[in-house]
């Protein structure tokens, strides 16, 4: 009940700097898709920024543990791309439709709708999936630090300063 | 401070990131969405024939329950009325701005896209095992590959679409 509770309230801010940052629009959803405006760029990454360092300094410390989704080449790369495709129609993603429904957009009713048949076509579609697409170039759990073999701040600080240098780019380019 | 009532997207999106460390440390709980999702499918197929759903593979290994995650993505909607309505931008809407400019004001064909898009971004998305919040800030914030290879071609995916979407049309 309590684990509960923290899901709600931390939805709750989250929606709450979501909608500040005006990331829920479709205009600006789509407007990345189509290089012309970059509001989702820019928060998405401020938050990887930001959460990275927290993450793993806690990590180091031995408070939080990593939860990894696996590098599967086939379920990922396919999957991804399927996402987008869809994402580009519809505008919205599976957390921002929600959002975009608090702030009153009602078009994205529609999408939470297409969502939850997908949900329910892909369920069906698992036992297929799983002997063929989601076992081609299993990685498993990894991340980029353990790939290359360095500790963890050295990618943290690349990843940083690559950040910083699309920002600038995007703020120069009055993107 | 870009337009009234909205904060910069680099300011929400770094307390944002601060939300997440919180989550993690008090609850060891990662940003997602598209599980719940899921999730819900299951419970309303539950409603219709709750022997399939107990013998499905995927409802198996994604119990329909109400969790955390669906929590959390119940809070997003709450969360962004509560944001809206106080700083004014709350606004009933059937069709986004760009989309009316492009295909003009029937509510039709942006149902019936959005409703077809919405079914292609879950299928997709549940093989890729995460969502833009799974894999694109959670997965990219603890360096996982699957997470910066799943934001990748997120967005090639949805520049091919949205790309032929607007094709031909005015710029905006």
């Amino acid at each position: 009940m309590t684990t509960l509770l923290y899901g709600l309230v931390t939805g709750i801010l989250f929606g709450f700097l979501l909608q500040k940052g005006q990331v829920l629009h479709y205009d600006k959803q789509i407007g990345a898709l189509r290089m012309q405006d970059m509001t989702i760029v820019k928060f998405m990454l401020s938050h990887v920024a930001v959460a990275m360092v927290g993450i793993y300094l806690l990590h180091d410390l031995g408070v939080v543990k990593l939860s990894l989704k696996p590098m599967i080449l086939g379920g990922v790369i396919i999957g991804a791309i399927i996402f987008g495709i869809g994402w580009g129609l519809l505008g919205y993603c599976p957390g921002t439709s929600l959002g975009a429904l608090g702030e009153g957009r009602i078009d994205a009713l529609w999408g939470i709708g297409g969502m939850l048949v997908g949900a329910g076509i892909y369920a069906e579609a698992y036992p297929y999936l799983k002997t063929t697409v989601l076992t081609w170039g299993d990685y498993g759990k990894i991340t980029i630090p353990q790939v290359l073999g360095v500790n963890h701040w050295v990618i943290i600080v690349i990843v940083l300063i690559g950040i910083m240098g699309l920002f600038k780019w995007l703020e120069k380019k009055e993107l | 401070m870009k337009k009234e009532g909205s904060w910069s997207p680099y300011f929400a999106g770094a307390l944002s990131g601060v939300v997440a460390i919180g989550s993690v440390w008090f609850v060891g709980k990662y940003f997602g969405a598209s599980t719940s999702f899921v999730k819900t499918a299951g419970l309303i197929e539950e409603i219709f024939s709750p022997e399939k759903v107990a013998q499905m593979p995927y409802f198996i290994k994604n119990l329909p329950a109400i969790d955390w995650q669906w929590m959390f993505v119940f809070g997003i909607a709450i969360g962004a009325f509560i944001s809206a309505v106080s700083s004014g931008t709350f606004k009933i809407k059937k069709i986004p701005d760009m989309w009316e400019a492009r295909f003009g004001s029937a509510t039709m064909p942006r149902a019936i896209v959005a409703f077809i898009g919405g079914i292609i971004a879950m299928f997709g998305v549940r093989m890729a095992d995460g969502c833009p919040s799974g894999h694109g800030l959670a997965g990219a914030s603890q360096l996982a590959v699957s997470g910066y290879v799943a934001l990748v071609f997120f967005f090639i995916g949805g520049m091919i679409s949205a790309n032929l979407l607007y094709k031909g049309g005015a710029k905006k």
